[in-house]
């Protein structure tokens, strides 16, 4: 497997125009002649999908859904960044790119991030061309708020539903597209392999959720836009239909999977009720803004918050963090939470969160500010949970959220597969071992709008693709993988439900690989996951049959993915023996308790390779070059 | 607490439905009513039973993906939420619940509660949108817009396409889902050039959509769409 990252050179702040102007152009007349298939709707694929027909290219674009439209990116609550430094804080482009990699942890691609915070600008400006309602003051001009890991306010919001008005405005764009025949779309239809011809990725195959009709798409480039794998640990923030299904194929058949092990645990979430529990949801960060976090001083205080007095209150956040406080970014919230509870100080009746409290913000800005600024958050935590965060603190615990590591993509975000493009949270570019809150809303429109689309077309002018048939070997070959295993499913005849096999995927991945990991404990998964895989394809029960709808075949599908995903990322962990951002190993942290990174051995991308089923995966490493923003220890003290 | 469930089952949109009864038992108020219903099925497929279909994905009442008729309500007794943010703790012991899929002809059942909406794509497909090519836009601060017009055509743009409102509307119109999207885009200076092709449709003003609007968009956005149409018939 050969990495090529494909990183111009030059000054930094000229690559990307350089980049531009260096790449092959397609004729406008002959556009129409190419077929190119998006998987995925959210920000990334539907942006994309839009503004590829846009330029006259033919799309066809899926997704799982019953719509395009409620694709996972319409969760997002908080806000998306831009250096648009229209609060004259002091931002610009190169703070927006410093604050990125720093917040990364230094394992991110310089280059990449600083395009990233290029475009963020035309993002904001495309979106309010569109018609998204962001917030805005009283003199009609665009609202900003901070979010953890910077100091200038640079997110953009529309209440706390952003994610589902940037979707609204990429949805709007494909539906004209869709509307104007541009667009093939297919909702309802899951991708379940990809053709290579001749190496080259060339199709995919689905199959119809509505009638189980198995069928192959052929085009000239195929782009995976089909989000993270946060459900690989059962209990998420996702929606429940998340799957790491479309890359995990693609990196069975060659391409590299980067940083596996960096995933984040987000800081803010309801804390898990029961064992019935079937997802977590999540309280935008933006209410750290607000709310003090805290718990009592004394471990096993059961009193009710309010009964706590001040100076029996641990506010750790602010304690350890003079000038960040509570908007330290979100790896060392979550870890902090994470060590309040395992102290005995955790609140609520299972002791399993810590207060984020507004009493201080209510009294300072009034009860209607908050209401203003938060109010269907307050909501929404009320309805979960039975409780009023007007009179009582919220009680919240981190929660597995985003991932940062995906398929690897080169400068054009093509992966190892020539052809294959991978955008959004499915690719690994830009976070390194650690994301900044609104910067994932940011990066799928970066990619969707306004990089893939140059970069596709460079890569359909080079040529060299001729029309592939439906009835092609290659397609019958792929279409019989996706039966067969279908078939070899449903054909198991076992006691256990695919739900019971996942829930105890999620414990293992989470209790190894999740907020703190060591060495011994991932060896341990290691060895347990191939165990509990064997399982599932002997002991599995599954209704139904292929033929029809089935969502107990959908699902039980997913976590056979999991199944092996979950292994490469403990393998992962275990392999990279310091901590970063996310991948928090016990070993390697500082005396006073934070990440340790080992540059010297460890500044690098780790891309696996697929070497067959239980075979071990080979390792293969991108090196990082620091020009510009010079490793150092990050500290938000 | 146990619940006797009468769920609507039904093959295919071709086949008879029938209601079917199952007990679910030791559910806990705090559960969310999917996570009862995750419950039964685990137990019906135990059995070697097809799960009970129901659309469902975010569970935190944003995608609109959920939604199926609880006791004759759309999306269950509580006002102003999806099916999937209804908790337990709303029913009581012993209670028996009816649920069933949303009903129009527009909207035909694929899968006991699963229902076709695609028909509410088609319309957005047909103009609910602001034709702007990505690229080129101007800076986004060039057109200040007042907050309260801009706040406005938030709650209007709040919609998430369940079809709740189209289940409750005895005509089975989509007239406040198109409502809401055409009030969004008036409201805002981007959206006034196409603001006269975009106008349609009518209505006959029973508000039963409101009632059963997650979201709680208000019929005045139909007003509002009445109002463009006549707008556009005199150009
Ligand atoms: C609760 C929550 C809140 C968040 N808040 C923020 C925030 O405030 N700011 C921020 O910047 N980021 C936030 N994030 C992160 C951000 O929302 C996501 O990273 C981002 O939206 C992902 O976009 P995407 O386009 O890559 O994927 P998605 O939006 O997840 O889209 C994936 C698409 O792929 C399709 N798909 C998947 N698998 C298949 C398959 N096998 N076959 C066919 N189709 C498939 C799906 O149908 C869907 O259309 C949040 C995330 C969550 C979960
Ligand atoms: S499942 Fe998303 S709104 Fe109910």
């Amino acid at each position: 497997m050969k990495l090529i990252s494909g990183i111009p050179s030059g000054p930094i702040e000229d690559r990307w125009t350089n980049h531009k102007f260096d790449m092959k152009l397609v004729n406008p007349a002959n556009k129409r002649k190419f077929n190119i298939l998006v998987v995925g709707s959210g920000l990334a694929g539907g942006a994309a999908a839009a503004t590829l027909a846009e330029l006259g290219y033919n799309v066809e674009c899926y997704c799982y859904q019953d719509s395009p439209r409620r694709a996972h990116s319409i969760a997002a609550q908080g806000g998306i960044n831009a250096a648009k430094n229209y609060q004259n804080d002091g931002d610009s482009v190169y703070r927006l790119f410093y604050d990125t990699v720093k917040g990364g942890d230094f394992r991110s691609r310089e280059a990449n991030v600083h395009r990233l915070a290029e475009v963020s600008m035309n993002i904001i400006d495309q979106c309010i061309a569109q018609g998204v309602p962001f917030a805005r003051d009283y003199g009609g001009m665009l609202d900003n708020r901070s979010f953890g890991g910077a100091q200038v306010s640079r997110t953009f919001y529309a209440r706390g539903q952003t994610g589902q008005q940037l979707l609204l405005g990429a949805y709007s764009a494909l539906s004209r597209q869709i509307g104007l025949g541009k667009v093939n779309m297919f909702p309802f239809t899951e991708m379940l392999d990809l053709v290579l011809v001749n190496g080259k990725a060339r199709g995919i195959v689905i199959r119809d959720l509505k009638t189980g009709k198995i069928e192959t798409r052929t085009g000239d480039a195929v782009l995976l836009c089909t989000g993270g794998y946060s459900n690989v640990f059962y209990l998420s923030t996702n929606a429940k239909g998340c799957n790491a299904t479309a890359i995990w194929r693609a990196h069975q058949l060659g391409a590299g999977f980067a940083n596996p092990c960096f995933t984040q645990i987000h800081p803010t979430c309801i804390p898990q009720s029961g064992d019935y529990q079937s997802k977590l949801t999540l309280m935008s960060e933006s209410l750290r803004n607000d709310g003090r976090i805290w718990v009592p001083k004394s471990e096993g205080d059961n009193r009710k918050a309010r009964e706590i007095p001040e100076d029996e209150r641990d506010y750790y956040l602010e304690r350890l963090y003079p000038s960040f406080g509570n908007l330290t970014p979100r790896d060392i919230a979550s870890r902090r939470a994470k060590e309040a509870v395992d102290s005995g100080r955790g609140v609520g009746p299972q002791n399993n969160g810590v207060f984020l409290d507004f009493a201080e913000a209510i009294g300072r800005l009034g009860k209607e500010v908050i209401a203003e600024r938060y109010g269907n958050l307050f909501d929404m935590y009320m309805r979960i949970t039975g409780e009023d965060p007007y009179t009582v603190p919220m009680r919240i615990y981190p929660a597995p959220h985003y991932t940062m590591g995906g398929l690897w993509v080169d400068y054009n975000l093509e992966s190892t597969i020539p052809g294959l493009f991978v955008l959004g949270e499915a690719n690994f570019s830009d976070h390194g071992a650690n994301r900044l809150g609104a910067s994932a809303l940011m990066q799928g429109l970066a990619d969707g709008y306004f990089i893939a689309p140059y970069t596709v077309g460079n890569y359909l002018a080079q040529g060299g693709l001729d029309k592939v048939p439906s009835d092609h070997a290659a397609c019958k070959e792929a279409e019989g993988r996706v039966a067969g295993r279908i078939e070899r499913l449903l054909g198991i005849g076992g006691k256990r439900t695919a739900t019971s096999f996942h829930r105890e995927l999620g414990r293992i991945v989470w209790d190894a690989c999740g907020m703190a990991r060591n060495a011994s404990g991932l060896e341990d998964a290691v060895k347990k996951i191939p165990v509990l895989r064997e399982q599932f394809w002997s002991d599995l029960i599954l209704p139904g049959t292929g033929s029809r709808f089935n969502a107990a075949l959908e699902e039980a599908g997913r976590v056979a993915d999991y199944m092996e995903l979950a292994e490469l990322m403990c393998r992962d962990a275990l392999n990279r023996n310091e901590s970063c951002g996310g991948h928090f190993r016990e070993e390697f942290r500082t005396e006073e308790g934070e990440a340790r990174r080992v540059d010297e051995e460890y500044s690098y991308g780790a891309v696996w390779e697929y070497t067959g089923e239980n075979r071990e995966p080979v390792m293969h490493k991108e090196r990082l070059e620091f020009e510009y923003v010079k490793p150092s220890q990050r500290s938000y003290k | 607490m146990n619940l006797i469930l009468q769920v609507w089952r039904q093959d295919g949109p071709d086949s008879k439905g029938r209601f079917v009864r199952y007990e679910a038992n030791d559910i806990s108020d705090h559960a969310s009513f999917f996570e009862m219903l995750d419950v039964v099925n685990e137990q019906l497929i135990e059995k070697g039973e097809e799960p009970i279909h129901f659309s469902h994905d975010c569970r935190e009442g944003i995608c609109g993906t959920c939604g199926m008729v609880i006791n004759g309500t759309p999306h269950g007794p509580d006002p102003g939420i999806t099916t999937c943010q209804l908790h337990m703790r709303r029913f009581n012991d012993g209670d028996e619940i009816w649920v069933e899929p949303f009903r129009a002809t527009a909207m035909p059942v694929i899968k006991d509660l699963v229902v076709d909406r695609s028909a509410l794509d088609c319309i957005i497909q047909a103009g609910g949108y602001i034709s702007a090519n990505t690229g080129n836009a101007q800076d986004a601060n060039a057109i200040p817009i007042p907050k309260n017009d801009s706040d406005l055509a938030m709650d209007a743009a709040a919609c998430i396409g369940c079809g709740a409102c189209v289940a409750a509307c005895p005509n089975a119109s989509a007239m406040l889902f198109t409502a809401a999207k055409i009030g969004h885009l008036g409201l805002l200076p981007q959206g006034q050039a196409e603001r006269n092709s975009r106008a349609r449709g009518n209505c006959t003003n029973h508000g039963s959509c409101q009632n059963a609007c997650p979201k709680e968009i208000s019929v005045d956005f139909i007003a509002r769409l009445n109002g463009d149409f006549l707008r556009a018939g005199f150009k």
